[in-house]
């Protein structure tokens, strides 16, 4: 038998048939909703009379629309009646068509691709679908997981399966230690510093070497979440023993019997010695600095210790073009340093990193200091009840609040401004998110990813710093 | 889904890369739990000068007279032409029930995001992928003067600027479904007796994944 990719295994045991062209018919194992993608699907179930073909193979959670403030009043007491009748219409067609939805007032609701891995709903080796972008996430357990349409989650809904072509596949490799203060979110922005936002179109990802092993699952939920930013649909790791850890004993994870059969399984999902990939991509993880972007696009990144760059220095002209654009839009001058961008307001949170660990390494930074007079508003916005009561347990919530900081409900939250937590125009945000398109986070506001070391970095000094020097 | 019929349509030259979904269809109008109603806010941040929301009057809005689709030249414009990464961003499928609804019915680029690529074909949308060379003259006929048509015949697989022929791919399947208007979920219900036995394999199997 010739050595497989991972992705191969993922995608051989998902096929139900394909045809000569390329084209298959792939089952998938767990499909996860939320309201802005769904309520077209379910309309065109209802239009035509079809039912899910396996209501239990579903998971539904509000998160995108959700208040983060004071929930007392319950759905009905949601003040943007748009964004009410959407998260009203969600818990409607999940009872109407019997799905498992844990609704805005339960306490394991969250962002979905937090809520997925923290419930085990998400497994190594099965195939995850959700009407969002972000749902590469779940690949950090060893899943093949993408991001799809609405017309694909009614597709879904009603035959389990997806009409698909498999993508080529990529390797990147991280080899090396990182150094201090050089977290996940700093190694995917590299990463997507290095092959550009369009450098993993057309490819599934694989994430390997010795910088990868050492992460954690919530830091290769991480890496795996902007997998789409680089372009590619799925993202993923082999299972380890961590994946294995991981997984025991959450409420959807397989137990007893079961539980050894999957471990078995498991097992069997990496990448054989000797498979061929379609491009390689290595990185020195030495060589890797904090990460701040400066542009409106994922891949204008730099290290900490960098200035925003020329676009005179760019040969390319649309590239320089673009470039151009970007810092009229930030509000940036060329040669600045990025150590000398100061912040109004700071966002902790999103499908990228609002779990504990991110947390902790927050409350790390902001423990026993305040938040900078010139920042506004800083907020954290944990990304499941359950990280909520986790942090509340640890003491977390009185580090934030105590530094100044706002310690809010689950949901996504400023990451796309689609609830009342927004940046006003010409605003500038630290923020943990994905993404920093023109207009994401507030019509005009001005984004710059970075970790959750970083925000609360720039959130008590108000502006970026070198994170090392504050440890 | 309409059957997707040759025609000819006036040419939008969309001048940037990297144009992403929040940019196509902003986020406030992904509030609706409709499939239509999207092309007047299509290009929303760019095309008018004042912050949208839903439910206004956008014929009441100050336009935008420095963007590209306020041109008179392209008013009824069918074939966007844009630059590479095109819809690169969220899965939204809102993106393309915009452009469609706004008259849309062909997308040039040199190259797109995935899943807003996939997201085109299940809404009679058809996104073309030229070599960046051909995009770059094809910009400057459609921004030089009068606006420029393009004959477009999928069944062919050809583009007719004036008297040239531009050949593309697209792929088998997907060209089937757009000229025969076909629904992906009827087709895949066709095959139910493959997904069952592939269901029975899999649960002896890989039982846990079926609790």
């Amino acid at each position: 038998m010739s050595a497989k990719t991972l992705y191969d295994k993922l995608w051989e045991s998902h096929l139900v048939r394909s045809d000569e062209d390329g084209t298959a018919l792939i089952y998938i194992d767990r499909h996860l909703l939320h309201e802005v993608t769904s309520p077209q699907a379910f309309e065109g179930l209802r239009l035509a009379g079809r039912k899910p073909w396996r209501a239990g193979a579903n998971l539904a959670t509000p998160d995108h629309n959700v208040p983060t403030t004071d929930r007392a009043g319950g759905v009905a007491a949601i003040a943007d009646p748009i964004s009410r009748t959407q998260v009203e219409t969600l818990d409607v067609n999940c009872r109407e068509f019997a799905i498992a939805e844990f609704e805005m007032l339960d306490h394991r609701q969250g962002i979905v691709h937090v809520v997925g891995p923290e419930q085990g709903a998400t497994l190594p080796g099965m195939t995850v679908v959700c009407g969002d972008s972000h749902t590469s996430t779940h690949g950090a357990v060893g899943a093949l997981a993408f991001g799809i349409g609405t017309s694909e989650v009614e597709h879904v809904l009603a035959t389990q399966c997806l009409i698909q072509k498999k993508s080529k596949a990529m390797l990147i490799r991280v080899e090396g230690e990182t150094g201090a203060g050089v977290t996940a979110k700093d190694i995917v922005l590299a990463v997507i510093g290095r092959i550009g936002t369009a450098g993993g179109t057309g490819y599934a990802i694989e994430f390997a070497g010795s910088a990868i092993e050492a992460l954690s699952i919530e830091g290769r939920l991480t890496l795996c979440n902007m997998a789409i930013e680089a372009g590619a649909r799925a993202g993923f790791v082999a299972v380890d023993d961590k994946t294995i850890d991981y997984v025991k004993g959450r409420p959807y994870a397989p137990a007893g019997e079961n539980r050894e059969r999957a471990v078995a399984y498991w097992r069997t999902l990496h990448t054989d010695e000797g498979a061929e990939f379609d491009t390689v991509v290595t990185l020195d993880a030495a060589a890797i600095k904090p990460q701040v972007t400066w542009g409106t696009s994922p891949e204008m990144v730099a290290g900490i210790d960098q200035p925003v760059p020329d676009p005179a220095n760019e040969s390319d002209s649309v590239k320089a073009e673009g470039m151009s654009r970007a810092l009229d839009y930030m509000g940036l001058e060329a040669g600045t340093p990025i150590s000398e961008i100061k912040l109004d307001k700071v966002f902790i949170g999103s499908c990228t990193n609002s779990r504990i660990e991110d947390l902790r390494a927050a409350a790390r930074i902001a423990e026993g200091r305040r938040v900078a007079e010139t920042v506004k508003l800083a907020l954290v916005v944990p990304g499941s009840g359950l990280v909520k009561a986790q942090a509340e347990a640890e003491g977390l919530d009185r580090i934030f609040i105590d530094a100044g900081f706002e310690w809010r409900e689950p949901g996504c939250s400023m990451c796309l401004a689609m609830n009342a937590d927004r940046l006003e125009p010409g605003e500038r945000c630290a923020s943990t998110s994905n993404r920093n398109f023109e207009g994401r986070q507030g019509q005009g506001g001005r984004t710059h990813l970075v970790s959750p070391a970083m925000a609360a970095a720039a959130a008590v000094s108000g502006c970026f710093v070198d994170i090392t020097a504050l440890n | 889904m309409e059957k997707f019929e040759t025609f000819t349509g006036i040419v939008c030259p969309l001048d940037r890369s990297n144009v992403d979904t929040d940019a196509i269809i902003p986020k406030q109008f992904l509030k609706s739990i409709k499939r239509s109603g999207f092309g007047p806010n299509l290009f929303d941040e760019w095309r008018y000068l004042d912050h949208g929301e839903p439910g206004m009057d956008n014929r009441k809005r100050a336009v935008n007279p420095d963007f590209v689709l306020n041109d008179p030249r392209y008013q009824g414009a069918q074939i966007l032409l844009a630059r590479k990464n095109f819809g690169c961003g969220s899965s939204r499928e809102h993106a393309p029930w915009a452009l469609a609804d706004y008259g849309f019915r062909v997308i040039v680029a040199p190259s797109f995001a995935d899943i807003f690529f996939s997201n085109c074909f299940k809404n009679g949308l058809l996104p073309i992928v030229l070599e960046e060379e051909i995009i770059d003259r094809l910009f400057r006929l459609a921004s030089e003067g009068r606006a420029l048509e393009i004959g477009v015949d999928l069944q062919a697989q050809r583009l007719f600027p004036g008297d040239e022929e531009i050949p593309f791919e697209v792929d088998p399947f997907r060209k089937h479904c757009l000229l025969n208007g076909l629904d992906d979920i009827g087709l895949t219900l066709q095959q139910v007796d493959a997904i069952r036995a592939y269901e029975a394999r899999r649960k002896s199997e890989a039982p846990w994944l079926f609790c």
